[in-house]
C-alpha cells in the first residue's frame, strides 16, 4: 500500500472506520515494521483493529491473550512429550538403535507444537494481535521486546527461527499497570479516544446496516449524551453497537425515553451509572435529536 | 546522506519536546525522522501524527505534545483531534525542593532531648513532626532498610514442589530421559506472590511535617516490591516511577520534581475518584492492598469520599489507612473525611513513627492488626 490514504480505504471496505491518526499509524506500521501500541477506553476498536488489519491485508489473525503468569510455554513454543515418547517407544519395537539418530529426530520440527508468537513468524504474511499486554508480568514484557525487535526465536534443540516477513504486530493495554519504556519504544503509540457523534453514527451505519437510520442516530445521541456524564464505566463503541442491535432486536425503528431506560442494561454495566442515567432527561436528549 | 534543513527542524522540535518534558529518546527521536520521510511530502497533519506516534510513549504526554507543536509549527487549525485529557488542573505555586525541615533546621537550637536521639530505639517511637535535623538524618536511614511486601495470595501458576498435585509434564519429561522407564513422579503445587501494594500519599498542608518520611517509606516499597506510589492534594500524581530510583535522595528530589501541589489542600475524594477511573478500576486497586497514609482533612464533600472509598473497598482485597494524627493523645476520628472513611476502612493504624510504620508494614503483610 502505497498511503495512509490507502491503507484507510482498505480498512473501511472491511467495515473499519479509521481517522486520520490511525490510518497514517497503519501505514507506518505496515512501512516500518514497527508495532502498533493501542491504548484506550475498553470498547473504542482496539482489539477491531487488529481483526480488520488482518481482513485488510488477506492475512490470518494470530491472537495471544495475555494473563497474569504468562510464559514462554503459553506463548512461543512447547515440545510434544506424549508424542516425543510415542516415536521412541516405536523405535524401540522396531529395534533401532542408533541413540544419536534417535535424538536427532526426537527434536524435530514435527515435534514442536507453535504457540501464538511462534505460528506468527512462521506465517507470513500474517497480523499479530498481543492482547491486553498489561495484564502480563514484566518477564514477559521483555521476553516479548527481544522478540518484538529482531522476529526471531531461538529454540536450544533447532535453533533461531527468523520470520521472512515480519508480521503486522497489535499491542493493545487497558492501561491497568504501566506497560515498561523499552517495550513502548519499539511501537508506534495510539491513543483511541472516543469518536464524535457523526463518525460514530458512520460506525453504526456501517456495522448494523439493518437497523433504522433513525434508530442509529437516537442511540448514538443518546451515548454521546450518557458519555458526557461522570460514569464509572462510560460506553465505548461496542456497547453503542450492542443497544442498536438490542433495540433493533425488540423491533423497534426508534426509540423514545421509555425504551431507552428499559434496555439500559446493553450499555452501563454498573448500578451506580444506571441510576445516574435513569435521574438523565433522556427525552430532551432524543427532542435535541428530534427534528 | 546530509542532514536537510527540514532534519534540522523536526530534531529542534525533539529538543523542544524534551524540553517540555517529554522523554523523546534518541530511539524515538530516529522514529520519527523515519516515519516522517516515509510518508513523503511534509503535510502539516503527517508531521503532527508521525510526532505523535513516534515521539509521545503515554496518555500523559499527548497534551505536552500537542502544545509544543502549536508553538513550534505555529498554530494552523489543529491538524488532528485535540486528546481529550483530565480537567486541567487548578494550577499551584510549585515548591521545587520542599523537604520537610526546610524552616526548621534553622529555627530554634536542638531541644535538649538531641542527647538522646542516638539511641534508635528511642528513635523509633518519636513523632516524625518533632525531630530535629540530625535525628531526621538517622531515621531516613532507617527508613531506607524497611521492607514491604504485600499479604501473599495463591496464584494459578503451579511450580515445582514435594507435595502436590502430579506433574504430569515433569513426569514426562523424566520418563523420556530414560528412555520410558518408569520413573518418580514429579510434583508441582500452586505458586504463591505478595499481592500488590498501592500507596497513596497525602502531600498536602496539613500533613506537610509527615510528607518527606512517609515519601521515603513509600520509595522502600517501590524499591522492595510491587508496589505502586501516588501522591494527593490538589491533585493526583503518580511518583512510581520517580522513586524507583535506587538512591532515596534522588528519588525524592525527583518526586519534588514531579509533583506540583505541595502543602495545598486535599481533595481527597475528587482525587480518589480520579484514581479509581484512570487506574484503580482498571485493575491496579483490584486485589491489591491499597494503603491510605493522610490524616483525612477533606476540603471537598465528605459524602463524595465515603462513596469512593466504599467503592475502593469493594475493588481492593484489603483498605488500610494511616493517620499521622491518630498517635496524638486525645485523638477521635472528628474530621469529616476521616469519619466518612472509617466504615470502609479494614486497618486504621498510626503512622507518625517509624516503629509505626513498621507496624504498618506487618499489617500490609498480612499480620493481623491489634
Amino acid at each position: 500500500m502505497d498511503g495512509p490514504e490507502q491503507v484507510r480505504a482498505r480498512l473501511e471496505e472491511t467495515g473499519y472506520l479509521v481517522d486520520d491518526g490511525l490510518a497514517i499509524a497503519c501505514f507506518l506500521a505496515l512501512r516500518l515494521h514497527r508495532p502498533i501500541f493501542c491504548e484506550g477506553d475498553a470498547g473504542v476498536g482496539k482489539t477491531a483493529l487488529a481483526s480488520a488489519l488482518a481482513e485488510a491485508l488477506g492475512a490470518p489473525l494470530i491472537r495471544l491473550q495475555c494473563h497474569e503468569g504468562i510464559d514462554a510455554a503459553q506463548a512461543l513454543y512447547d515440545w510434544d512429550f506424549p508424542r516425543q515418547l510415542l516415536h521412541l517407544r516405536a523405535a524401540e519395537a522396531a529395534g533401532v538403535s542408533d541413540a544419536e539418530r534417535l535424538e536427532g529426530e526426537l527434536y524435530d520440527r514435527r515435534f514442536l507444537i507453535a504457540r501464538p508468537l511462534l505460528r506468527a513468524l512462521e506465517t507470513h504474511p500474517s497480523v499479530l494481535l498481543v492482547d491486553e499486554i498489561d495484564r502480563a508480568d514484566d518477564e514477559f514484557e521483555a521476553f516479548l521486546l527481544e522478540l518484538l525487535s529482531e522476529f526471531t526465536i531461538t529454540i536450544p534443540e533447532l535453533g533461531t527461527l527468523r520470520a521472512e516477513v515480519p508480521p503486522v504486530v497489535v499491542l493493545t493495554s487497558n492501561r491497568t499497570r504501566e506497560v515498561h519504556d523499552a517495550l513502548k519504544r519499539r511501537c508506534l503509540y495510539h491513543w483511541f479516544d472516543h469518536p464524535g457523534f457523526a463518525r460514530e453514527l458512520a460506525i453504526v451505519r456501517r456495522r448494523l446496516p439493518g437497523v433504522s437510520a433513525r434508530l442509529a442516530e437516537q442511540v448514538t445521541a443518546l451515548v454521546q449524551a450518557l458519555r458526557a456524564e461522570d460514569l464509572v464505566k462510560p460506553p465505548g463503541v461496542a456497547e453503542t453497537l450492542d443497544w442498536a442491535q438490542a433495540l433493533d432486536a425488540l423491533g423497534a425503528t426508534e426509540v423514545d425515553a421509555e425504551l431507552a431506560v428499559a434496555t439500559l442494561g446493553s450499555v452501563l454495566k454498573y448500578r451506580e451509572d444506571a441510576e445516574r442515567a435513569r435521574g438523565l432527561d433522556l427525552a430532551a436528549v432524543l427532542a435535541a435529536r428530534g427534528a | 546522506m546530509g542532514m536537510l534543513p527540514a532534519d534540522a527542524a523536526l530534531l529542534g522540535f525533539a529538543r523542544a519536546l524534551r524540553a517540555a518534558g517529554v522523554e523523546a529518546s534518541a530511539e524515538r527521536v530516529h522514529a520519527f525522522i523515519r516515519a516522517v520521510d516515509v510518508l513523503g511530502p511534509k503535510a502539516r497533519a503527517d508531521v503532527y501524527w508521525a510526532g505523535r506516534l513516534t515521539l509521545c510513549g503515554g496518555r500523559d504526554d499527548l497534551d505536552r505534545y500537542e502544545r509544543v507543536f502549536a508553538a513550534y509549527f505555529g498554530a494552523g487549525g489543529s491538524p488532528g483531534p485535540v486528546a481529550r485529557t483530565a480537567p486541567p488542573p487548578r494550577l499551584r505555586l510549585v515548591v521545587r525542593d520542599a523537604p520537610a525541615e526546610a524552616g526548621r533546621g534553622n529555627g530554634p537550637p536542638a531541644p535538649p532531648v538531641a542527647a538522646l536521639a542516638g539511641s534508635a530505639e528511642v528513635l523509633r517511637h518519636r513523632d516524625f513532626a518533632e525531630l530535629d535535623a540530625a535525628e531526621r538524618a538517622q531515621v531516613r536511614r532507617l527508613l531506607a532498610a524497611l521492607t514491604l511486601r504485600g499479604q501473599a495470595r495463591r496464584t494459578p501458576r503451579r511450580r515445582p514442589a514435594r507435595r502436590g498435585d502430579v506433574d504430569p509434564r515433569r513426569t514426562v519429561r523424566e520418563l523420556l530421559r530414560r528412555g520410558g522407564e518408569p520413573a518418580l513422579l514429579r510434583r508441582h503445587a500452586r505458586a504463591e506472590r505478595p499481592r500488590r501494594i498501592v500507596l497513596l500519599v497525602d502531600v498536602s498542608g496539613s500533613m506537610a511535617p509527615y510528607a518527606d518520611a512517609l515519601l521515603r517509606f513509600a520509595h522502600a516499597a517501590v524499591r522492595g516490591a510491587r508496589a505502586e506510589a501516588f501522591t494527593i492534594g490538589t491533585r493526583l500524581t503518580r511518583v512510581t516511577r520517580e522513586l524507583s530510583h535506587r538512591d532515596p535522595d534522588l528519588a525524592m528530589s525527583a518526586v519534588a520534581a514531579a509533583v506540583p501541589d505541595w502543602r495545598g489542600g486535599t481533595r481527597l475524594g475528587e482525587l480518589l475518584r480520579e484514581f479509581l477511573d484512570r487506574w484503580g478500576q482498571r485493575g491496579m486497586a483490584r486485589g491489591a492492598v491499597v494503603v491510605l497514609l493522610s490524616d483525612g482533612w477533606e476540603r471537598g464533600d465528605p459524602q463524595l469520599l465515603a462513596e469512593r472509598m466504599r467503592r475502593l473497598h469493594r475493588l481492593a482485597h484489603r483498605v488500610i489507612w494511616a493517620n499521622p494524627r491518630k498517635a496524638r493523645p486525645g485523638y477521635a476520628p472528628l474530621a469529616a473525611g476521616m469519619a466518612a472513611a472509617l466504615p470502609s476502612v479494614d486497618a486504621f493504624l498510626e503512622g507518625h513513627s517509624l516503629a509505626a510504620l513498621e507496624k504498618l508494614a506487618a499489617v500490609v503483610r498480612g499480620a493481623d492488626d491489634a
